[in-house]
């Protein structure tokens, strides 16, 4: 801050004042539970022995040997790398081409972003209804196409349930990186794109060296945000399959979930999210690392 | 000569230059309306289920168009099973939330964006709350309401949304206020306003458009948020997505009630967000450039 800024601002005595109430709440509210969980942790609470021992490591390691729980991490790994890069794509598309000018275009927008505003939770029952054996159009649909009556049982199959999930999920979200993407590509002064042009560049060349480049703060960030999300999956699959068949589909805030709220097994609970927290947050800080590398290479 | 030429010539450029760009207008209208009908058929889909009898929705072939509109005797049974005072309980808590969140958090972001109070730490400090998976705090914040007696109470919820919403307002509100000349403020100021005035009636309104949009948001996120709603209410404070899982037994599946309130919870969002959509596209790439 330099000497001037610091003369215009000299009546800042209130600036602790104007944050001490955000400080607070989430020092309370958000930063406590935190805290308690990883105490937690280390103690042997559950609802056989609601007093809890110290019992160091034993939780988290006996997490590391719960196939249940790298069953469900695996799971939540594959809907975030899937899921986050179908909606990267389809939202680039969209926002491509809806970028540039085009009739009726004010009517189409709206429309489009409608699944971001229905909550999870009713779109996972939604798709439910949709992939219904018998009673959900999807199948139906299929039968029309096909010529011959489909009856694709989707939801209690270990294998047909994940593009159903993958659907599901990507149906909710693509508009958020389509909104998101739409408004970076509309940030872009077009003069960029028509020099390039001019020079020759095919419509390839001006995606990958032009649009892609200036694009990519704003699409890194959607990323950022999307994956931080999806990590944490529980509305859309606890309404759709509620983990199954089985535990097939089972994602790890469901795990924890079932592990805590059902069978109060609340030690080994607070171990488990806590593993996935670390896992996060070592995962999106990698991953921020290297696109905001990207970014300055590429600038 | 020349020119007789290039009159001959033009008419054909021009109408292959029309031809090519009426191919690009027909591939791009192609891909948009594949992209309609796959992000408008679900919302169809459960619009047409409230309207439905319990036996149109449990039928092979489906039904597409209810024969007749069942709408009334749903909505009568949303409201005898307690689903319009979830909604109602969802209002309460939303409204209260995104207003407390609204004005903690612009105060803070005030002074982060004008002071830079704390440095680069303190603001990521705030957006890392973000990081935490609602199910790995959702047990202590049982514990500590418990002992609070806030379980299964208004304030208790009211209060859990607005800390939750925090991190989100005050980045958004924060890249807001960087764009506010500085002048403006400090004009008001000579002529003797106090912070707190110069904030409220210099800063906000220049920064409204992006107040809106991030309450919007903040609406959103709260209105449709279930984990902690389903594990910290019982009786008294059911929101809207809690009730909605009610509808779903390990036998049966009450569809025409769940959807009557599904649609019900959603209307007023999407007619929001209609709205307000031309704030909504600045207000998140704002947030996310700055």
């Amino acid at each position: 801050m330099t000497l001037q800024h610091r003369a215009r601002n000299k009546r800042n005595g209130g600036k602790y004042a104007l944050v001490a109430p955000a400080t607070l709440m989430i020092l309370c509210i958000a930063l406590f539970p935190l805290l308690y969980a990883i105490v937690v942790s280390f103690q042997n609470i559950d609802a056989r022995t609601p007093v809890g021992a110290f019992v160091g490591f034993k939780n988290y390691f006996d997490a590391l040997r719960d196939a249940r729980f790298w069953n469900a991490l695996g799971n939540t790994a594959l809907i975030v790398a899937v899921c986050v890069t179908a909606e990267l794509v389809l939202g680039f598309i969209l926002a491509q081409t809806l970028v540039s000018h085009l009739p009726g275009k004010r009517f189409i927008t709206p429309l489009l972003i409608l699944p971001v505003v229905i909550a999870p939770l009713i779109v996972g029952y939604t798709w439910r209804m949709l992939w219904d054996t018998q009673y959900g159009p999807i199948n139906q649909v299929l039968g029309w196409i096909t010529g011959r009556p489909v009856e694709i049982v989707w939801l209690a199959n270990p294998v047909k349930v994940w593009p159903a999930i993958f659907i599901t999920e990507v149906w909710q979200w693509t508009p958020f990186m389509f909104l998101v993407l739409l408004a970076g590509l509309a940030a872009i002064n077009p003069e960029y794109r028509e020099a390039a042009e001019i020079d020759g560049a095919s419509s390839w060349q001006v995606l990958r060296f032009v649009t892609l480049p200036l694009v990519w703060p704003v699409m890194a960030v959607a990323i950022l945000f999307r994956a931080l999300d999806a990590f944490k999956v529980f509305d859309i699959v606890f309404a759709l399959t509620n983990g199954g068949p089985g535990t097939m589909t089972e994602t790890v805030s469901l795990y924890a979930y079932s592990v805590g709220f059902r069978n109060f097994r609340i030690s080994y609970m607070a171990a488990l999210t806590l593993i996935l927290i670390a896992i996060v947050s070592v995962a999106i800080t990698v991953l921020w690392r290297r696109m905001s590398a990207n970014q300055e290479r590429r600038a | 000569m020349t020119t007789s030429a290039v009159q001959s010539l033009s008419p054909t450029a021009a109408r292959k230059r029309r031809q090519r760009k009426a191919r690009a207008y027909a591939w791009r209208y192609a891909l948009i309306a594949a992209a309609l009908i796959f992000f408008s058929f679900p919302a169809f889909w459960i619009a047409t289920i409230a309207f439905k009898s319990s036996s149109e929705y449990f039928r092979n072939p489906p039904v597409w168009i209810p024969a007749n509109p069942n709408i009334v005797q749903n909505l009568d049974k949303v409201i005898r099973t307690g689903g319009l005072t979830a909604i109602g309980n969802s209002l309460i808590v939303t409204v209260s939330a995104t207003a407390i969140a609204l004005v903690v958090g612009t105060l803070a972001a005030y002074s982060l964006a004008r002071f830079n109070t704390g440095g680069n730490n303190f603001a990521f400090w705030i957006l890392s709350q973000r990081f935490l998976p609602p199910v790995s705090v959702v047990f202590p914040v049982f514990l500590l309401f418990r002992a609070l007696r806030w379980v299964d109470t208004f304030h208790g919820l009211i209060v859990l949304y607005a800390t939750f919403s925090l991190p989100f307002v005050v980045w958004m509100m924060r890249s807001y206020i960087r764009e506010v000349p500085i002048e403006v403020e400090e004009s008001a100021q000579v002529d003797g306003a106090s912070r707190l005035r110069t904030i409220i009636s210099i800063t906000l309104p220049l920064a409204s458009p992006g107040l809106i949009a991030t309450g919007i948001f903040t609406f959103i996120f709260n209105w449709n948020e279930f984990l902690f709603a389903l594990v910290l209410s019982r009786t008294n404070v059911i929101t809207y997505p809690v009730k909605l899982t009610s509808y779903f037994g390990p036998e049966s599946a009450f569809w025409g009630e769940a959807a009557t309130v599904s649609l019900i919870a959603t209307l007023p969002v999407v007619i929001a967000t209609l709205l307000m959509q031309r704030y909504l596209a600045t207000g998140l790439t704002l947030g996310a450039v700055k």
